[in-house]
């Protein structure tokens, strides 16, 4: 494997995410943990092929990798193996920083031992996200030393020595990186890899257990540490000064992925100008910036999402009674939502500068173009759930719903999907519409989700004996991010057996009395355990269990089985519309005439349109190729 | 070399459009060319709308800016379309010219615009190239190369800081043995569908 060559000076194309992986692998990595989620994903990923194909040669891994329940425990794991002086990484989308943060405040405190990267990919835009929160201000709230790169080979090298700086401070340190970093394939020239230490070892320590006397101790003793990290940033390889034409008194500072289009535009467009590059933006070098204010005479920060590093400027200029014009997201210039590019900061530079904007206006065409939207994969058990629930339950049931690929039942024709905050929040929000209506309840998770933060939420029905339906979607995978192992399997990241555990054991331990389990396929089945699971009064839960098809497909495949696909019988179809209006598998088109047909290529030979169609016209022809 | 390069391939998911993106990326690290690849998929997946940005040179940005792209190559007609906003009057667009209908127009709820339209519409953007490249890729040996077809097509222009050959090493240093041959066929019959014009 490329990532694992230790070939220093050798150039690879490596994704930003695999960037991370190889600089930690570089850095002499000992555990890595996670919870997957876009756009962190192929960090972990990269982790588990690595100790995947390992384990597959009969070798040893040279690190200890897992997806973790959620993203609390993830970093709950990784701290502990740092306590012991072990290098440690743990990586997460922004919003699961939100699940960790519990962890994360209090293991400020506490500190680290063995370097530990806590990856932090946030999403400008929302590419795949339920919101684009900063979360450079968990650096600033927890007291964090944080880095942000803007190209991979940076996020490579601020990895690598991100985790000397950890051990310098004995903090954990944020790298902050965004869609736009994780996402873009770029050189890395790859450094030596350094030998992991194995096996840690835990000195007792009553500072470690953080009861109000020592919490109070400990508060101070965090604040000397970021005092500390800033004497660091002063001096950081990452923070930076760039000229750029012969500076005139203008000054541009930026971070991130916004660095790329300042430093382009900047050559594009003739400026006069220097850049103040930060790479390590928690602490900001203060000595640093100060200075860049006081030889500059406007400043223009540029940064995505919130003005971080503007509200810092304006208090350093402030304390320094500059009266330096500082241009941004106050001045009007760039927005506080969604992701840059170069268009939006070109069009910005060009109001400041006053000069010629390169970039001309996006032409749009007249024609109107039919979307593409994601969709339910054919053969998607989620699909056939959905068509029982729809029978089953009265026109007014809401749909609590939450976050994986059966969000994508919000889509008409089974519009399931009526309110999402979080992972977890369908049978939280579920009890929360049982005491407020007298509507009926059916909400639905993943099985990943589930066991992530599925379960408090079942205590607390049954515990008050809200009148919920729960439904549990058992397609065994974390399907959305790239079909990551869960609790719920018998195998682990790294390839190695694992203890499987069943939802319906869990839920029954959970103490709920009704629990319906289900194979969605048998959607007339299905159909009669919902009406049963909404009858009973009190909690009830409906686990339906069959695997994602993508991953069914590939197994039956690998087995060397046949996958049939389906075809409409045209002579026995009465053209009622069921399977394409109702049913609305993407397989199904129109062809001349209203006949209905399916796609051969699209099908993946589920068969449930067989069973919903009223006139027995369609059954399993061809073999799928 | 000098200057930038704007490459912008689209297509639809499962069409091998990121795949071809990414060997574009690994030939002209090759050839020692500086470059950014970047995929714009969101939830996109399989029939979903996809979009990369391959950017060499002299360049920070990852993804193109608006009216630069040097190339539009794209694997289905209407999506060529739903990027032109990269192009300008000297952009070559390279597009197949078979749709692949969504199945938000199969199902009845929108509707794909007469093809001859787009056609006529592309036109007007830029240098217009049509290629049957699933009719080339199934020459070849099967529908997968077609994004291997578009990358013979693309080589054929003037826009790669390399020669066609130097692409094709690449494509074949990342192909398992047995498939070489066909990507070979399939990268060549894209070229001279292009060297035709």
């Amino acid at each position: 494997m490329e990532i694992l060559e230790d070939k220093p000076g050798k150039q690879v194309l490596l994704l930003g995410n695999e960037a991370i992986t190889r600089g930690a692998i570089e850095a002499g990595i000992d555990i890595s943990t996670t919870y997957p989620g876009t756009p962190s994903s192929e960090i972990a990923d990269t982790f588990s092929l690595i100790a995947r194909s390992l384990t597959k040669q009969k070798k040893e891994p040279s690190f200890y990798f897992e997806y973790s329940t959620n993203e609390k425990v993830a970093l709950e794991v990784a701290a502990a193996a740092s306590i012991t002086g072990l290098r440690a990484l743990t990586c997460m989308k922004h919003v699961g920083l939100n699940v960790a943060s519990d962890a994360f405040m209090t293991y400020l405190y506490v500190g680290c031992k063995g370097g530990h990267i806590i990856v932090s990919a946030d999403d400008p835009s929302c590419h795949s996200s339920q919101n684009e929160q900063d979360n450079r201000y968990f650096a600033l709230f927890g007291n964090a030393p944080m880095l942000e790169p803007s190209t991979p080979d940076e996020a490579r090298e601020m990895t690598r020595i991100g985790f000397e700086l950890s051990e310098e401070v004995k903090l954990p340190v944020l790298l902050r990186t965004t869609t736009r970093l994780n996402h873009i394939r770029g050189r890395i020239e790859l450094k030596k890899i350094q030998k992991p230490r194995g096996k840690g070892h835990f000195e007792k320590d009553p500072m470690l257990v953080t009861v109000p006397a020592i919490a109070r101790l400990q508060h101070p003793i965090l604040l000397k540490k970021i005092k500390q990290a800033e004497k660091i940033s002063e001096k950081s390889q990452f923070n930076k000064i760039i000229n750029v034409g012969k500076p005139n008194g203008w000054g541009i500072v930026t971070s991130g992925v916004s660095y790329n289009y300042v430093k382009e535009l900047a050559d594009d467009m003739k400026l006069n100008v220097r850049i103040l590059k930060l790479g390590m933006t928690h602490p900001i070098p203060n000595k640093m910036c100060e200075d860049f204010i006081k030889s500059s005479k406007n400043i223009v920060i540029v940064e995505e999402l919130e003005p971080i590093l503007e509200n810092q400027f304006k208090v350093i200029a402030h304390d320094l009674k500059s009266k330096i014009e500082i241009y941004g997201k106050s001045s009007g210039h760039f927005s506080r939502l969604y992701e840059y590019n170069l268009d939006i900061v070109a069009d910005a530079f060009s109001k400041i500068f006053k000069v010629k904007n390169p970039i001309i206006k996006p032409k749009e065409s007249k024609i109107t173009l039919p979307s593409r939207p994601p969709a339910l994969c054919p053969g998607c058990p989620h699909r056939a759930t959905y068509y029982a629930v729809k029978k089953a339950a009265p026109k007014t049931t809401i749909y609590p719903t939450d976050i994986g690929c059966y969000t994508l039942g919000k889509a008409p024709p089974y519009e399931v999907a009526d309110l999402l905050l979080c992972m977890g929040s369908n049978a939280g929000t579920a009890c929360g519409f049982a005491v407020a209506t007298d509507q009926k309840i059916i909400s639905f998770m993943g099985d990943s989700t589930f066991f992530h933060s599925g379960i408090p939420p079942i205590i607390d029905a049954v515990h008050h004996d809200h009148d919920v339906v729960i439904t549990v979607l058992d397609n065994r995978t974390t399907a959305m991010t790239g079909h990551q192992p869960h609790p719920g399997n018998d195998f682990d990241g790294m390839g190695r057996p694992a203890k499987k555990i069943l939802v319906e054991d869990v839920v029954k331990g959970c103490g709920v009395k009704h629990i319906e389990i289900v194979d969605p396929n048998k959607i007339k089945e299905t159909t009669e355990a919902f009406k049963r699971a909404l009858a009973f009064k009190g909690p009830a839960v409906v686990v339906s269990k069959s695997p994602c098809i993508l991953l069914e497909n590939r197994d039956k495949k690998k087995r060397g089985e046949k996958i049939y696909v389906y075809e409409i019988d045209q002579e026995k179809c009465e053209k009622c519309k069921i399977c394409i209006s109702r049913f609305s598998c993407p397989s199904f088109y129109y062809g001349e005439d209203e006949t209905i047909l399916i796609d051969s290529q699209q099908c993946n030979g589920c068969g449930n349109c067989a069973d919903i169609c009223p006139f027995e016209a369609i059954s399993p022809k061809g073999v799928k190729k | 070399m000098k200057g930038k390069i704007n490459i912008i391939l689209t297509g639809v998911g499962g069409q091998g459009v990121i795949t071809a993106a990414n060997i574009l990326g690994k030939a002209a690290l090759k050839e020692k060319v500086n470059v950014f690849v970047s995929e714009v998929h969101g939830m996109a997946q399989r029939g979903g709308s996809v979009n990369c940005s391959v950017r060499m040179g002299n360049v920070s940005g990852p993804l193109v800016s608006s009216g630069t792209a040097d190339i539009i190559i794209s694997t289905e007609p209407i999506e060529a379309l739903r990027y032109i906003q990269y192009s300008n009057k000297n952009t070559k667009i390279i597009t197949d010219i078979n749709p692949v209908i969504p199945y938000t127009v199969s199902v009845g709820m929108e509707k794909y615009p007469e093809i001859k339209e787009v056609f006529n519409e592309l036109n007007k953007y830029g240098e217009l190239y049509k290629i049957d490249a699933v009719k080339i890729s199934k020459d070849a040996g099967a529908l997968i190369t077609k994004n291997i077809v578009m990358l013979g097509a693309l080589a054929a222009t003037d826009v790669l800081p390399f020669k066609p050959e130097n692409l094709l090493e690449t494509i074949l240093e990342n192909i398992p043995t047995k498939f070489k041959e066909m990507n070979k066929k399939a990268f060549e019959g894209g070229l001279k569908a292009i060297k035709k014009y």
